[in-house]
């Protein structure tokens, strides 16, 4: 076993799994291995006792009986998510749980869903849900690839910055472009498909910032990603 | 002025057409649709028996087959839709199909595979008589969005139907679809609380086994017990044990499932011996494990599409002394988003590895077994070179592909040149 360890805590895995969310924590249990650390896995419900110590959060999507059954919890523990997040704890935020680290969802029928607020985003209910592939850039990830599937439409408050823009798809609310939004070493997004095995230079970033908090410093090895290059080929290439 | 016969002369001569031409079964049944959009309801009124409808996410096409083959062994006459073309037009071509020129139907009573979506459509126009609703599970969430949204669709079936609804009492969302009922009758079917680990629903497929739990509605069928060749079922009370030509746990609580279907459709009337005896016998759908011979090897086809049906195919079919090959397309029929694919477990394929990845989304899935440090001997998105590469390293050994519905279709018409492959019309 090695030495180092670095600790993923999963949010709420029970409620909030619904399009592959799993695939993301596997994807970084292995890159873990293969960079030569120790993966040491928590999942995280409601009423459970969060952990003293986590170096890398990640959450997924749910239906909406999955999010009222994790809204209240999320809110208790909100204030110990922003003190990780001050601290360059990295995180990724898909989807239903990206929504609730915003601020509000509002409901189709004009109720207000409290978010935790340490995304500076808001969520609305649309008229319809924005399906298909969707292709995103950024500079630091280059074409990001995955599967949208939502039907809040989220905004971005004005010191906000997205993950990517939009080359193909709809994105944060099919209007502006904007997909995701970014702060500090927190990723929210509303790419599935799972995200991070199709994106290995997310998952790399997410790992090298949990590395450097704890270890102060991050040597990666060569990890043969040539399946998820053909993977992001073919996918880029796919009808909406 | 009626329009039934020329809508049935017509629609047949379309269907002819579409037979020579090698087309689906989907494009007569569209044209008269367009033409006559009364024809299914006027047709199907006419059967002294009703309709019955079967929908849920994984199971329909063997739960059909084998309610449909059931009945017949009590000697009832049954129309269905057995090409699996499970939307309103493959009712309509199956129709076009089995009509007098008359447009008369001789059948007792129809037995209807419905897809979920198109259930809802279909209920509006013809009222079941009775229907079996068998599961909710993560499925085309591209299509429905959530899994409760597929369950409302399912109530929605169940609420239209005049007489008896068969319920899966352990999957959660079924079984809550009961309270619903006012004026029909309900019936249930189930598993003994020591096998309800091997079948998860959709709550635990994360989940803890612990959270498990045997349902309080008194089943009419339940699955009692299995090992590999038979199959116990709990009838009032009563064990009664046969060997099955099924294979695959899951079709084997279908079976239950289809057993309890029929014993409402025919009450008192019920050769019990009989059906057991017609149960035994039900070979397995089309692609749904159904096996071919290859140079005198069996090669076996297991339809997958979503993740709860390919963890439990997995755990059906054990893969020692198999070569295996996985065939994944994106169409729209097979869903286009590859989330499912990491909601599988694949440690099981991990001692033998896989021989062949095919479909358009080959690399998805050697990407999925490079996570789960399965080896892959060969990767190649074209359906016809990669089936050649895999027969030909395989020679000698018993083979088999798991594969999305339309990679099916397409490896069942390349196999058609080299074997015997029965022809779904």
């Amino acid at each position: 076993m090695n030495e180092k360890s670095i600790t993923i805590l999963q949010l709420y895995p029970r409620d909030m799994n619904i399009y592959g969310d799993w695939g993301n924590v596997l994807v970084l249990k292995r890159r873990l291995q293969w960079h030569g650390y120790t993966p040491i896995l928590i999942e995280y419900n409601p009423g459970d006792t969060f952990p003293d110590k986590v170096d890398i959060i990640v959450g997924g999507g749910g239906q909406d009986s999955g999010q009222d059954a994790v809204q209240k919890d999320l809110l208790a523990i909100g204030k110990k998510l922003h003190q990780h997040a001050s601290n360059g704890v990295p995180m990724l935020m898909i989807c239903g749980l990206y929504q609730l680290f915003g601020k509000f969802f509002k409901a189709q029928d004009g109720h207000i869903i409290e978010g935790i607020g340490l995304l500076d985003i808001e969520t609305h209910a649309g008229p319809e849900r924005l399906i298909g592939n969707i292709t995103t850039k950024n500079p630091e990830f280059g074409d990001i690839i995955g599967y949208e599937n939502h039907s809040g439409q989220t905004f971005l408050g004005p010191n906000a910055k997205p993950v990517g823009q939009v080359i193909k798809g709809a994105g944060n609310n099919g209007q502006d472009d904007t997909e995701g939004v970014r702060f500090r070493n927190v990723i929210g997004t509303y790419l599935h498909g799972s995200l991070l095995p199709k994106n290995p230079s997310i998952a790399d970033f997410l790992i090298e910032k949990a590395a450097t908090n704890k270890y102060g410093e991050f040597t990666p090895t060569v990890i043969e990603d040539r399946f998820a290059q053909r993977a992001r080929d073919i996918a880029i290439k796919r009808p909406r | 002025m009626t329009l039934l016969p020329f809508t049935t002369l017509l629609g047949k001569a379309v269907r002819q057409i579409a037979l020579l031409r090698g087309g689906g079964s989907a494009l007569p049944g569209l044209f008269v649709e367009k033409i006559d959009p009364q024809f299914i309801q006027r047709t199907l009124r006419q059967l002294p028996r009703g309709v019955v409808v079967i929908s849920g996410t994984n199971g329909k096409t063997t739960t059909t087959k084998m309610t449909v083959e059931l009945l017949e062994g009590q000697g009832l006459t049954v129309f269905t839709n057995r090409t699996g073309s499970n939307f309103t037009r493959g009712v309509a071509a199956a129709l076009l199909g089995e009509v007098d020129n008359k447009g008369t139907l001789a059948a007792d009573i129809a037995v209807l595979e419905l897809d979920e979506a198109h259930a809802v459509h279909f209920v509006k126009s013809v009222q079941p008589r009775y229907s079996l609703l068998l599961n909710v599970m993560r499925d085309q969430l591209d299509r429905f969005g959530e899994i409760d949204t597929t369950a409302k669709l399912l109530a929605k079936i169940a609420l239209a139907t005049t007489d008896t609804v068969v319920l899966n009492r352990e999957d959660p969302r079924i079984a809550k679809i009961a309270s619903l009922l006012t004026t029909q009758t309900k019936a249930y079917f189930g598993l003994s609380p020591k096998l309800l680990s091997l079948f998860p629903n959709d709550d635990n497929i994360h989940g803890e086994p612990a959270t498990l739990q045997a349902s309080q509605h008194p089943a009419d069928v339940v699955l009692s017990g299995l090992n590999e060749t038979d199959a116990q079922f709990t009838i009032d009370n009563r064990v009664i044990s046969t060997s099955l030509e099924l294979k695959g746990i899951y079709n084997i609580y279908n079976a239950a499932a289809a057993l309890a279907l029929a014993r409402t459709i025919l009450g008192d009337a019920v050769d019990e011996t009989k059906l057991i005896e017609t149960l035994s016998r039900v070979t397995p759908a089309f692609g749904r494990g159904e096996t071919l011979t290859i140079d005198g090897q069996p090669l076996e086809l297991v339809l997958v599409k979503n993740p709860s049906g390919f963890r439990l195919s997995l755990s059906s079919f054990k893969p020692a002394g198999y070569h295996t090959m996985i065939a994944i397309n994106d169409n729209y029929a097979d869903g286009r988003d590859m989330s499912w694919l990491w909601d599988v477990d694949f440690d099981t394929l991990r001692p033998e590895g896989v021989s062949t990845l095919s479909g358009i989304r080959a690399y998805d899935m050697a990407l999925r077994l490079q996570y789960d440090e399965v080896e892959t001997a060969h990767v190649d998105p074209d359906l016809a070179a990669s089936l050649q590469y895999f027969i030909n390293n395989s020679a000698g050994s018993p083979k088999r592909i798991f594969c999305t519905y339309t990679a099916m279709l397409a490896l069942r018409r390349e196999l058609a040149k080299i074997t015997d492959v029965e022809v779904i019309s």
